[in-house]
């Protein structure tokens, strides 16, 4: 029997800006599998996924998705991943439509699959009346919902978000989440940053949490609390958080 | 804190406000470059002495009572200065309306709007006075060394213009507000800077070219045609030349006038302002601006990224007024192309520096752009293109928008002379491919917005570009006139492309 490929796989991962950001990371994740990956700020989750994403070159370490080396092929491993920061960066200029026609057009996906594609994401994320007019006006809600339908356009197996709440409304980040589980329920892989850890307890698989630049603890929740012996996510993640930072001050 | 001390406090902010905005344009916001900022500025007006001298140095002995002729050109040389100043004074009044992020923390506070924006105005009005002294200070400085301390007398004709041109762009940005709201004025507004700052030159050269065959603006001012429509020297119109001279009552005059006007336009529009500053920043980009429905269009990658590119230049209102602005500078040589077919003439040579310079220019806008100003960098990145496609396919839109500007001016000169237009044609190619390369090996990753900035944040990206610009309209026009000298030109302009390119951080 053929094993199952990881969704993603990174081995020995490292990126040193100033200090380390990110040092010697392992990090797997299953396909169908929302992970969400946790850590205070500056912990290296950023950096981490924006180096999968292929936006930085690690020093070290390889990246893997779906059995692809993202480093030695980047455009293969580019054409099943889609990222969404947590800056939506969208075009001011153009309108939602256009925005999503761009990004069809670069992942090279043939209009009559993108364009009722583009509309259906458009609609279930609340942007029908504003599909024809231009971004320049749109709410940060509103220009993260649009960039999401961007990264979801394209039909990705493996989608990247960094903090993709931020900012959204409890309506929108409703929206979001379903669309999102969505996703998972049809097979794609997920993999999050988060401050909210109420969503990742309530919609993640797995979760990690990363300090300075190491995953210090990893497992479902029921494992974790096992593992941790704290109830909540939350004192387990400032438990872990906290030792880690001391750790490294020390 | 009583009112007076709380205006002078909120005096003190704005300027601090305008200070380190403007010391962040000269040291491209890096910080601990103050110093070299200050010498470099102190360097550079010391530099600006010589050209100065060149072109004004000769009038520094005029003495009062001037005949008719120089007072036309004195006269039209401050009106032009009040115009360049009165085009800047415009986009310094936009970028506060729009740009400024404390609205909510002022009207939040217990002061009292109208005097917190009079405050603006006169912050508004100093800082455009502070630019009018500091452009003007080698040219009176070159006046007063040559022709006495009479010459003194000009530093008030530049304050009186400073004040003026804040008080008329105010009371033109509200008007825009109100006329074609707060969307449209943004876009308006630059082109109406870049039409007058650029309007009265043109007019002055066009009048040239069809009276007297020459781009010489001169030509016009102290011909005996204008001398005999000007009016009397005891006429008001010649006050600020007769200011500049050294005579008192037109100086404090204007002085007054000036004051008297900004003081109106304070009174008269304080009390709205807070209303035009609120309705500025919410709604400086209402969803007003559709695009018509249309089908998804199929296409590879690299057509859509070109798509992209044209939509957004398309939309882009720097390039609107930019591209306006050189159409204008090109309006003369086209009127002198068009003049010389009834009367042929060795002028029309003057053509080809003219579009070649524009060319390079407005390449050098149109790559930064394209290449540096792309506001979705990580989705670009994280697309499945490889980085060089991308590239490619960015500077062939810079070329592709160059050769629609230029080719139609090109296929005129074609009628008036074959060997002129394929000159022309490459120059314009060899300009915009040199300018688009500077911007290529200095590419840094920046918003759109940022355009403004883009000259700070690499100065020797912006003198290149300016060089290679110049030296290929030198060489075309040497080509035409001087074949040798193209020769040496050409080389020297390459020699500064290959510099160039030695030291940028992109070879690295």
């Amino acid at each position: 029997m053929k094993p199952v490929e990881s969704a993603l796989q990174v081995r020995g991962l490292t990126k040193r800006f100033d200090r380390l950001a990110v040092d010697a990371l392992d990090l797997t994740v299953q396909p169908g599998e929302f992970y969400a990956l946790l850590g205070p700020n500056g912990a290296g989750k950023s950096t981490t996924l924006r180096m999968v994403a292929g936006l930085l070159r690690p020093d070290a370490g390889t990246v893997g998705v779906f059995g692809i080396d993202a480093l030695a092929n980047p455009l293969a491993a580019k054409r099943i991943m889609a990222w969404v920061s947590d800056e939506p960066m969208i075009y001011d200029k153009l309108t939602p439509l256009e925005y999503l026609e761009f990004v069809a057009g670069l992942w090279a996906i043939d209009p009559a699959i993108s364009e009722p594609a583009a509309h259906e994401l458009l609609f279930s994320l609340g942007l029908q009346p504003h599909l024809y007019e231009r971004c320049e006006g749109f709410s940060k809600g509103m220009r993260q919902k649009v960039a999401l339908a961007g990264a979801l356009v394209h039909d990705p197996r493996l989608i990247i978000l960094d903090e993709p709440l931020t900012g959204l409304d409890a309506v929108s980040a409703r929206h979001v989440k379903g669309l999102l589980g969505d996703r998972v329920r049809a097979g794609c892989t997920v993999i999050m940053t988060t401050h909210i850890l109420e969503v990742a307890e309530r919609m993640a698989d797995r979760i990690g949490v990363i300090a300075a630049g190491r995953l210090v603890a990893e497992g479902t929740l029921a494992e974790l609390r096992q593992q941790n012996g704290h109830h909540s996510l939350e004192d387990m993640f400032i438990a872990l958080v906290g030792a880690e930072t001391e750790t490294a001050a020390a | 804190m009583n009112s007076t001390t709380a205006l002078a406090w909120f005096a003190r902010h704005e300027l601090r406000l305008a200070w380190r905005e403007w010391l962040a344009i000269m040291t491209a916001g890096r910080r601990g470059r103050k110093r070299a900022a200050l010498i470099a500025v102190i360097v550079f007006a010391a530099i600006m002495h010589l050209p100065a001298y060149a072109v004004i140095g000769r009038f520094a002995t005029l003495e009062l009572p001037l005949d008719r002729s120089a007072l036309i050109v004195m006269t039209a040389a401050i009106f032009l200065a009040w115009a360049l100043m009165l085009s800047q004074a415009i986009e310094s009044v936009t970028r506060v309306f729009y740009a400024r992020a404390d609205l909510d923390l002022i009207m939040s506070s217990p002061a009292r709007l109208a005097d917190v924006f009079s405050v603006r105005l006169v912050s508004i009005a100093l800082s455009v006075t502070a630019m009018a002294l500091l452009l003007s200070t080698p040219f009176v400085d070159v006046l007063v060394i040559g022709g006495g301390l009479r010459w003194l007398a000009a530093y008030g004709v530049v304050v009186a213009i400073g004040l003026s041109a804040a008080a008329i762009a105010i009371a033109l940005t509200v008007l825009l507000f109100r006329l074609i709201g707060p969307s449209r004025t943004r876009l308006v507004a630059q082109i109406v800077a870049a039409v007058i700052g650029a309007g009265f030159v043109i007019a002055l050269q066009i009048a040239a070219i069809m009276s007297y065959g020459t781009l010489s603006r001169f030509t016009v001012l102290s011909s005996d045609a204008a001398a005999a429509f000007a009016p009397e020297p005891a006429s008001l119109v010649w006050w600020p030349a007769r200011a500049a001279l050294g005579e008192i009552e037109p100086l404090l005059v204007i002085m007054a006038g000036a004051l008297v006007l900004l003081g109106l336009v304070m009174t008269i529009l304080s009390p709205r302002f807070a209303d035009v500053a609120v309705r500025a920043s919410t709604n400086a980009a209402p969803n007003d601006q559709r695009s018509p429905a249309r089908a998804f269009r199929a296409g590879s990658q690299r057509q859509a990224l070109r798509r992209k590119e044209f939509v957004l230049l398309r939309r882009d209102p720097w390039l609107v007024s930019q591209s306006l602005m050189q159409l204008l500078y090109l309006v003369p040589p086209a009127v002198m192309l068009w003049r010389s077919f009834a009367d042929s003439t060795l002028a029309i040579v003057l053509i080809t520096p003219v579009v070649v310079m524009a060319a390079g220019q407005l390449a050098g806008g149109l790559a930064w752009l394209t290449i540096s100003g792309e506001d979705a960098a990580d989705l670009v990145t994280s697309a499945p293109l490889s980085p060089s496609r991308m590239i490619r396919t960015k500077i062939e839109v810079v070329l592709i928008a160059i050769g629609l500007m230029f080719a139609p001016l090109i296929f005129a000169l074609l009628f008036a002379s074959l060997p002129q237009a394929v000159v022309t044609a490459l120059g314009v190619i060899v300009a915009a491919a040199s300018a688009t390369a500077i911007q290529l090996w200095f590419r840094v990753q920046a918003r759109r917005s940022q355009f403004r900035r883009r000259q700070t944040s690499s100065r020797l990206a912006t003198f290149a570009e300016a060089f290679s610009s110049i030296g290929w309209a030198a060489t075309g026009a040497l080509a035409l006139a001087l074949p040798i000298g193209a020769l040496i030109t050409g080389l020297i302009t390459a020699a500064i492309l290959a510099a160039t390119w030695k030291i940028s951080p992109q070879r690295e």
